[in-house]
């Protein structure tokens, strides 16, 4: 029941990605050559108001459905990796014109090669725990 | 019902983004779907290549689920919720794009080389291969993707997730103006 609910969440974040225009090549290039404010006005507004759920949750006290915390993400201190990875991911991502989200809403659009991007990403996250003891973190 | 198959503003989608974040974390997750592929590398047995993939992928499976959705939801749109398929991308846009040779630049959701027939071609294998490659190897190293870094990060405050979207930023100015332009015209 429960993963039937998390699937229904995931199919309203693919009906908005898609008519948002998210999911476009596009939008991505447009967004890194600084030529329109969709994108940032979809971050930024997603962000906005993710910080007023974040400090409202904590006033409140909201739970999950379990009534345990929420799982909000607390990232170890540091910089090397998330500045060297991000960079990386980066290049990808105005690559391909997606990130991790829009690749797999893609497919279900009827772009079906992209899943040739999805075994590069899963290959990629493989070699990544291969040769992650050699890189910097933290 | 009109609004359903026009093409959504910033400040329609950006909000629906917030609504996914929060609905997940009420279902007792959370929002990110990079680790969704580190879940498959799990589940293909590349746990014994390495312990980084060494876990009961069970916990995760929720993701599947989640990506599942979204693919589902990509269909439904698609299909179902689209008058055309136009992007209304900026005018400065599409003249950059066709001044490097791309035919009918904002047409379709994505350039014509999105297809089975171009994806065995040089470009082709490096805009999906290597491009999705970079994606996948970028977001485990910087430990989360878009959703986790720059929606649930930042709206948690974050300086890790602050610093991983410079990192993207300073990978996708640099791929945008420097390297893509000579890989569109392959």
């Amino acid at each position: 029941m429960r993963q039937l609910v998390i699937m229904l969440i995931g199919v309203f974040f693919g009906i908005a990605l898609t008519k948002g225009e998210i999911i476009s090549w596009y939008r991505i290039h447009e967004m890194f050559r600084f030529e329109s404010f969709h994108m940032y006005g979809v971050i930024g507004s997603a962000v906005v108001l993710g910080i007023i759920f974040q400090k409202l949750s904590r006033k409140f006290n909201w739970t999950s459905v379990d009534g345990t915390p929420f799982l909000f993400v607390e990232y170890p201190k540091g910089w090397k990796n998330y500045l060297y990875g991000g960079t990386i991911f980066g290049l990808g991502w105005a690559m391909t014109g997606g990130c991790p989200g829009p690749l797999y809403i893609l497919f279900g659009y009827g772009y079906t090669v992209i899943i040739v991007a999805i075994f590069g990403a899963i290959m990629g996250t493989f070699v990544y725990g291969l040769i992650r003891h050699k890189l910097p973190h933290y | 019902m009109d609004f359903l198959f026009k093409p959504w503003d910033w400040y329609v989608a950006g909000p629906c983004i917030t609504i996914t974040m929060a609905a997940l974390l009420i279902a007792g997750r959370r929002f990110g779907i990079s680790t969704s592929f580190a879940t498959m590398c799990t589940m293909a047995g590349a746990g014994k290549w390495t312990d980084f993939f060494r876990k009961d992928w069970k916990q995760d499976a929720w993701r599947l689920f989640f990506v599942l959705g979204a693919v589902i939801g990509g269909f439904i749109a698609s299909h179902f919720m689209m008058d055309d398929t136009m992007v209304g991308i900026s005018v400065e846009t599409i003249r950059h794009l066709e001044s490097i040779g791309m035919k009918n630049p904002g047409m379709t959701y994505e350039p014509d080389y999105f297809s089975w027939d171009h994806v065995f071609t040089l470009k082709g294998i490096i805009i999906f291969l290597l491009g999705g490659f970079l994606v996948g190897f970028g977001v485990r190293y910087a430990d989360g993707c878009t959703s986790g870094h720059a929606i649930s990060g930042l709206s948690n405050l974050q300086l890790p997730s602050l610093i991983a979207v410079i990192g993207f930023f300073i990978g996708g100015l640099t791929m945008t103006h420097f390297i893509l332009p000579y890989i569109l015209q392959l």
